[in-house]
């Protein structure tokens, strides 16, 4: 079926209606959370009882809006510093690979490839409990031999930036190494010629050749972050992200207040993925 | 391309891949295994041996629970195949321009939303004083409210909902590189439809159609939001036990032989799909 060829006009609308429906139940739930979010009832469910801010801007018990609901705005920060450390961590390490796997040959690289891949193909929970393992581990023997407490390596922050950085560096080093790929040596060899030093030359071309990518990796690591939770959820210490401290409203029953947090999750990880998107595709 | 001097170079390259890789994904899973083999004898000790994994053998309801985990996930990506192919079809090869750009990018929009978010709606579509069980009785097609939440049906939904986008993606990518003109040669040979699809569209589709089967397969098995929001009590999820074993049960050792075969079941999927369909790891996953 292409448009060259003729079809019936019956199975071209039942086409369509399939694509419709199909659309349909893609942007399903995801309005019904939006809608609810201004729903004048302490339930996320019908009736509708009218339209209402309060689940954004409401101080008066139980209607307590997002902006003023402390254990939200509290996991937000959390969520935001843990996303600033792996999109950093993942973004540094993915240009390293990116260079090493597209600018250099040797011995066992083809192995190093898939051993990089790897992390795509282990279910999140699996990765989370391995390092949770491995880092108690660590901390049990240092702690048996020096008598001090090593609470970093026990479920809090650092494990969860290290569970999170350990699978999006992936993706970032398969973004940049893209670009990397596209980038013509020889812009590089007369900046060299033109008496640049090599670092100096990788800093003034390639990089900036470079930055769309790693933008674009930074804010997709940043997306990742925030909505990770398999990992997330076996590091978790006292200090839980954002998508922890929703997990547990969720599963107690919470206001509409969730609605509205998911709302601004939800416009907020549109135009970060859209952007992007856009500067992508501007500088290609 | 790089001479001897940038040696230096070359090794300040290697060193993060190392360390990560290392640190984080070869010793962590090294140690999984290691804390997997270890039997508890008394308080702090520990001895080597299988008893977890003859645990595992020895419970049903363990093995049930993975079997169920396998087969509904199987089922989920089938499901995501089958509803996921034509829509990739009709984004690649019936739209141009602006309207393929567009709809490319609403398959993508639910992907960037947080999987809490989307499960949250499903949850909220569903219940019984839901939008569905509403709209029915509105229209008069049930007496009083349904309840559609908390069975195997709802979980399959959701889990179909979430992972749908990592099937259409390579789907379109690679139906995209089909030439038109292979198809117009086919109808012009007498094809049917069917036959086309058979004989052409779907071979050369093979590759996104297993790095996306992969892809979808993992992130059911490996699915816990889901299972736990959308189903109900009985519906028990493998990366559920796990996490209770973890943090419920403090019982490390079974939990991390759980989780060893839970890492086992997936790669065995992802390594039998590969060999099936004649790829290797970095040109399916590569592609990403």
């Amino acid at each position: 079926m292409i448009p060259t060829v003729p079809q019936p006009a019956f199975a071209k609308w039942c086409y369509r209606a399939y694509v419709l429906v199909f659309f349909v139940y893609l942007a399903l739930p995801l309005t019904v959370v939006c809608v609810f979010a201004f729903n004048d009832s302490v339930f996320p469910s019908l009736p509708w009882e009218g339209f209402t801010w309060a689940w954004f801007f409401g101080t008066e018990d139980p209607f307590v809006g997002v902006f003023h609901e402390r254990a939200i705005l509290r996991s937000i920060g959390t969520s935001a510093f843990i996303a600033a450390w792996v999109a950093g961590l993942a973004v540094f390490t993915g240009t390293c690979n990116a260079f090493l796997f597209v600018r250099h040959s040797f011995r066992g690289k083809a192995l190093l490839y898939i051993l990089m891949l790897l992390p795509l193909i282990i279910p999140g929970v699996i990765l989370g409990i391995s390092i949770l393992v491995f880092s108690s581990s660590i901390a049990n023997t240092l702690e048996d031999a020096t008598g001090l407490w090593f609470d970093g390596l026990r479920p809090g922050l650092i494990l969860v930036i290290l569970g999170q950085y350990s699978f999006i560096t992936t993706f970032a080093t398969l973004v940049i190494a893209a670009r990397l790929q596209k980038f013509d040596p020889s812009l590089e060899e007369a900046a060299l010629n033109l008496g640049a030093t090599r670092l100096g030359a990788v800093r003034q071309i390639t990089l900036p050749f470079l930055m769309p990518a790693i933008v674009a990796s930074a804010v997709v690591a940043v997306l990742m972050s925030f909505e990770n939770f398999n990992t997330t959820l076996m590091l978790v210490g006292s200090d839980s992200p954002l998508t922890i401290t929703m997990f547990d409203k969720l599963k107690q029953g919470s206001t509409p207040v969730l609605n509205a947090v998911s709302l601004l999750l939800i416009v907020a990880s549109a135009v970060l993925g859209l952007l992007s998107l856009m500067f992508q595709k501007r500088k290609d | 391309m790089v001479s001897d001097g940038s040696k230096l170079g070359f090794y300040l390259l290697l060193a993060p891949i190392l360390l990560w890789l290392a640190v984080l994904i070869i010793l962590p899973h090294i140690g999984l295994f290691v804390v997997s083999i270890s039997e508890r004898v008394g308080p702090r000790e520990y001895e080597y041996g299988i008893g977890n994994y003859v645990t595992f053998f020895e419970e049903p309801l363990y093995w049930r629970t993975f079997a169920r985990t396998a087969i509904m996930s199987i089922a989920a990506t089938a499901l995501t195949l089958i509803l996921g192919f034509p829509i990739a079809y009709y984004i690649a090869k019936l739209t141009r321009g602006r309207t393929k750009t567009t709809l490319f990018l609403m398959c993508m929009i639910p992907f960037w939303v947080s999987e809490l978010v989307r499960t949250f709606g499903w949850m909220i579509l569903l219940r019984e004083t839901g939008v569905i069980s509403n709209a029915l009785q509105y229209l008069g097609l049930v007496d009083g409210p349904v309840e559609m939440l908390y069975n195997d049906a709802a979980i399959m939904v959701g889990l179909v909902y979430t992972s749908i986008l990592f099937m259409v993606v390579p789907l379109v990518t690679t139906l995209d590189s089909l030439d038109d003109s292979l198809i117009e040669a086919g109808y012009d040979l007498g094809g049917t439809g069917a036959a086309i699809l058979r004989e052409i569209v779907i071979p050369h589709a093979m590759p996104g159609i297993v790095s996306g089967c992969i892809v979808v397969f993992m992130l059911s098995l490996g699915n816990y939001l889901t299972p736990i929001l959308l189903g109900g009590k009985d519906s028990l999820w493998f990366t559920g036990m796990i996490y209770t074993q973890f943090i419920t049960r403090f019982n490390w050792e079974l939990g991390s032989a759980l989780g060893f075969l839970l890492l086992l079941l997936s790669s065995a999927v992802v390594f039998l799909g590969l060999k099936l369909s004649r790829q290797s790891l970095a040109e399916t996953m590569g592609r990403a």
